[in-house]
């Protein structure tokens, strides 16, 4: 009984905060749908999931999301090997370069899209502006570093002997691989798999920066339909319908990681050098040399891009960020944009940390019996919830439920740091987890033989292993609340906006000046989250990252 | 002194300890032994407050523990892979309780440096862990637990994990230091030589019940029934007719069943049981056969390492009474 509540103890704070800030406004949008007037009416709904727009809309969510998962799985798998096994010269760095295109904000990675792919962009030949091509690569662009860091980190901790094991009996390099290394990557490969697959299908920024209304993913969808055609009982209909495919995929997720940390944790200790690059190594080393180009490309145009003022080199859309835009587009120049971001995301960063390493904490302690180790499950599993959840729902939904008079946070200054730590929140989770979960319980048990009390353990057993991931898990929200745009795009106010809202409003309205302003505000925005997460890898966590 | 009454301890309904009572008076070393799986270390972890009982009482002194967290227990627990903290030198694991309790740095050094010198590892403050081997892991283990001077000494399979000269070394250390610093003491294992060098007496589990307790000599001498005779390392266990025959070959009354160990029988040049050889072994010390005694069946014997019968050939066989014992 007393275990019991110092379990719920330790969760309160972050299942309060989930409660309100996540599960309130979800079940508010979706209360919206059901019960459009007052009353309860799921025709509407019904009568929604049966337009044939939906239909178009949800299959393709699900072809563009199948096809970039299978894409960043077949070019993330040589970079994984090659990345973690071989002894490459400045790997490190590349990982670290590697990972900058999942945090860069999803508006900078469209914007810099338009720029390589659009009119007068050096691939512009291709025509594949605006189709949907164009929003498969940039899907695959953010989702390769996962494949390749959740691959890479099991296949570093795997036990070499059962593969030197099968040589010995006459297995070729390709047998070995088919036999040995596949099966025990599996685990990692589907887990990468459904976290891929979960954010190419909940992509928002991408798909709407590139998509336009031409095509549009359910969470595309569910913007312009409270946006622009205010039709909040569609709307609601496919948060719903997102909401339980999302919950499906987080389940398959968990009890594929479950396999995987296990393999981590049985064998950590053992795990092989990486070894020096041999000739039949080449493929993977060229194949990741490739990838690494063509992750840079889009970088590339959209650096070039700012920097070029009517056939010159220039630095003038850099200069116009410093003062407000002539048309009254924003209300403030963007370098302030770019101070509201930083401090947000400062103010998103600790929160992010607290709830997430109270959630860590408790999911990882060690249960006395079935029930409580139920009930750890199911806290880790609700707090990945809004990994899948649309931000957009949780935006708009904070938005419409806030308003009650009891908790009116719609002024907040802190309303949008909050927005922003729950969608890090599972990234900051799944980096400490493994960690904690990795200590080997006993030690805590031999403090507390000692004399030591929980608090002393903890700073004994736990804090001593912990603080590197719990300082790159720092640097990760930091990076990922930088670019947080969905829920943002909702709750920033006009007269404090962040960079990506700023971007998007500037993209948005015609104008040269307006679009190198852009430009130039992606290359400062993913500039601060590169050097971020440059700063974070050099700590060396397996765990960021990966799944 | 530790009293345990009627404990039982079930993982998800499944019970591991079921109707365990012990008792360790002060400055007693109890040895609970038994296979693996049968119990021992989740009754040590209950004592330790790692588990809840689901029934039966764990008292110190009369004072019921049912309520009292691990750290409040003054129960310091050793591993059987140690368990050092891996960030911190030796001197430094040494002295964790110490610090704990904000002992003066003077006094702290004094102690470490004493407990230290107590196991055998004068020098090795500066060290860490890592560096160490697992003899040594294991001293320092016991050394961190001595300088909490917990009011008892719970040991989980405190030398399994070393090799086997290294474990007989050790323990002799360690009845030696435990006996120094007259810690009351209780030690699970699976292994009879372990608990036979450290311990004073001794409890043997088998599936989550204690089959027998006692003095270590006592239980020794008369194991409760053929299994545990068997645990306690004799070769085997005879029963009825075989028991008359070989009893009888050693003057010795009557018993359902005796408990034979490996050298109980040994070639004679006099008269004894008649037995045709099966094997033959030759080891430093003794010649080990195996025989085919007439009337009862396969048994061990041993034989002078000089005179080692062909298998086939006839010997006889004189029983020594004092490597045997009789079950009731």
């Amino acid at each position: 009984m007393r275990r019991a509540l110092a379990l719920l103890g330790l969760a309160a704070l972050p299942l309060a905060v989930l409660g309100v800030f996540f599960a309130l406004p979800v079940a508010g949008m979706v209360g919206r749908g059901f019960w459009p007037d007052g009353a309860f009416d799921p025709g509407a709904v019904a009568e929604v999931l049966a337009r044939p727009r939906v239909h178009r809309v949800l299959w393709f969510t699900v072809w563009t999301a199948s096809v970039a998962t299978a894409a960043a799985l077949l070019l993330g798998l040589p970079a994984a090997y090659a990345l973690h096994r071989l002894a490459l010269p400045l790997r490190g760095l590349v990982r670290g370069l590697l990972l900058v295109p999942f945090v860069l904000p999803t508006v900078v990675v469209g914007v810099a899209f338009r720029q390589l792919l659009g009119e007068g962009g050096p691939l512009a030949g291709l025509g594949w502006e605006g189709t949907p091509v164009a929003i498969v690569l940039g899907l695959v662009f953010f989702n390769v570093a996962v494949v390749v860091r959740t691959v890479g980190a099991a296949w570093e901790s795997l036990d070499p002997r059962p593969g030197e094991a099968a040589a010995a009996l006459g297995a070729s390099p390709a047998q070995v691989f088919r036999t040995v290394t596949l099966p025990a990557l599996r685990p990692a490969l589907a887990g990468a798999a459904s976290v891929v697959f979960l954010f190419c299908a909940t992509g928002f920024g991408v798909v709407l920066t590139l998509g336009g209304t031409r095509y549009s993913s359910v969470e595309t969808e569910i913007y312009l339909l409270t946006t622009n055609l205010l039709d909040l009982p569609a709307a609601a209909a496919l948060s719903l319908l997102q909401l339980v495919v999302v919950v499906g995929l987080l389940l398959v997720a968990a009890r594929t990681r479950r396999g995987s940390e296990a393999v981590v944790r049985r064998r950590a200790g053992r795990a092989a050098r990486p070894v020096r690059p041999r000739w039949r190594d080449a493929p993977q080393v060229l194949l990741t040399v490739l990838l690494l180009a063509a992750l840079a490309a889009p970088i590339g145009a959209l650096v070039v891009g700012s920097l070029r003022v009517d056939g010159a080199w220039s630095l003038a859309y850099y200069r116009a960020l410093g003062s407000p835009s002539q048309d009254g587009l924003l209300a403030v120049p963007v370098a302030t944009a770019m101070l509201n971001s930083l401090r947000t995301a400062v103010d998103a960063t600790w929160m992010a940390l607290l709830l997430g390493g109270l959630v860590a904490l408790t999911v990882t302690r060690r249960s006395r019996g079935r029930g409580e180790r139920r009930v750890r499950a199911t806290l880790d599993g609700l707090f990945m919830l809004p990994l899948g959840v649309s931000a957009v729902t949780v935006g708009f939904g904070l938005l419409i439920t806030l308003d009650s008079g009891v908790l009116d946070l719609r002024d907040s200054p802190l309303l949008v740091p909050i927005a922003q730590a729950l969608v890090a929140l599972p990234l900051v989770v799944r980096t400490l987890v493994p960690v904690l979960a990795g200590i080997d319980d006993r030690q805590r048990q031999a403090a507390a033989s000692l004399g030591a009390g929980p608090l002393r353990a903890v700073l004994t057993v736990d804090l001593p292993v912990v603080w590197r991931p719990l300082l790159a898990a720092a640097g990760f929200a930091f990076a990922v609340s930088l670019g947080e745009f969905g829920a943002t795009a909702f709750l920033a106010r006009d007269d404090a906006p962040t960079m990506p809202v700023a971007i998007f409003r500037l993209i948005g309205h015609p104008g040269l000046l307006n679009y190198g302003m852009a430009l130039a505000a992606s290359v400062l925005l993913a500039a601060a989250t590169a050097v971020v997460v440059l700063a974070v890898e050099r700590l060396r966590v397996p765990a960021m990252g990966a799944f | 002194m530790l009293e345990v009454r009627d404990l039982a301890v079930a993982y998800d309904g499944v019970p591991a300890v079921e109707g365990a009572s012990v008792t360790v008076p002060d400055g007693g070393v109890l040895a609970v032994l038994g296979p693996s799986g049968c119990g021992k270390s989740t009754l040590l972890r209950a004592v330790a407050g790692l588990e809840a009982p689901s029934a039966g009482s764990i008292r110190w002194d009369g004072r019921d523990l049912a309520r009292v967290p691990t750290h409040r227990r003054g129960f310091a627990l050793m591993f059987q892979d140690g368990q050092l903290f891996e960030h911190l030198t030796v001197a430094r694991n040494v002295a964790y309780a110490l610090r704990l309790r904000r002992v003066p740095a003077a006094r702290r050094e004094a102690r470490v440096a004493e407990l230290l010198a107590l196991v055998g590892l004068e020098g090795f403050a500066g060290r860490m862990p890592g560096t160490l081997s697992g003899g040594e892991r294991q001293r320092v283990s016991l050394a961190r637990s001595l300088a909490a001077e917990p009011r008892l000494l719970l040991l989980d399979e405190p030398l399994s994990a070393l090799d086997a000269g290294l474990r007989e070394r050790l323990a002799g250390d360690l009845a030696a230091i435990l006996r120094a610093a007259g810690t009351t003491t209780l030690l699970v294992t699976h292994d009879h030589e372990e608990a036979f060098a450290v311990a004073d007496s001794l409890v043997v589990m088998r599936a989550g019940r204690v089959v027998q307790q006692g003095p270590i000599a006592d239980v020794w001498a008369h194991p409760a029934d053929a299994d545990t005779a068997l645990f306690l390392g004799y070769a085997r266990v005879l029963e009825g007719e075989a028991a008359y025959r070989v009893l009888a070959a050693g003057d010795l009354p009557p018993a359902p069943a005796v408990a034979l160990r490996r050298s109980a029988l040994r070639v004679t040049d006099g008269p004894g049981l008649e037995a045709v050889v099966r094997t033959a072994r030759a080891t430093p010390e003794l010649g080990r056969l195996v025989v085919e005694l007439a009337g009862v069946g396969e048994t061990d014997a041993v034989c002078p390492p000089g005179r080692l019968p062909a298998p086939g050939e006839r010997v006889r066989l004189t029983l020594d009474a004092s490597r045997l014992a009789l079950l009731g």
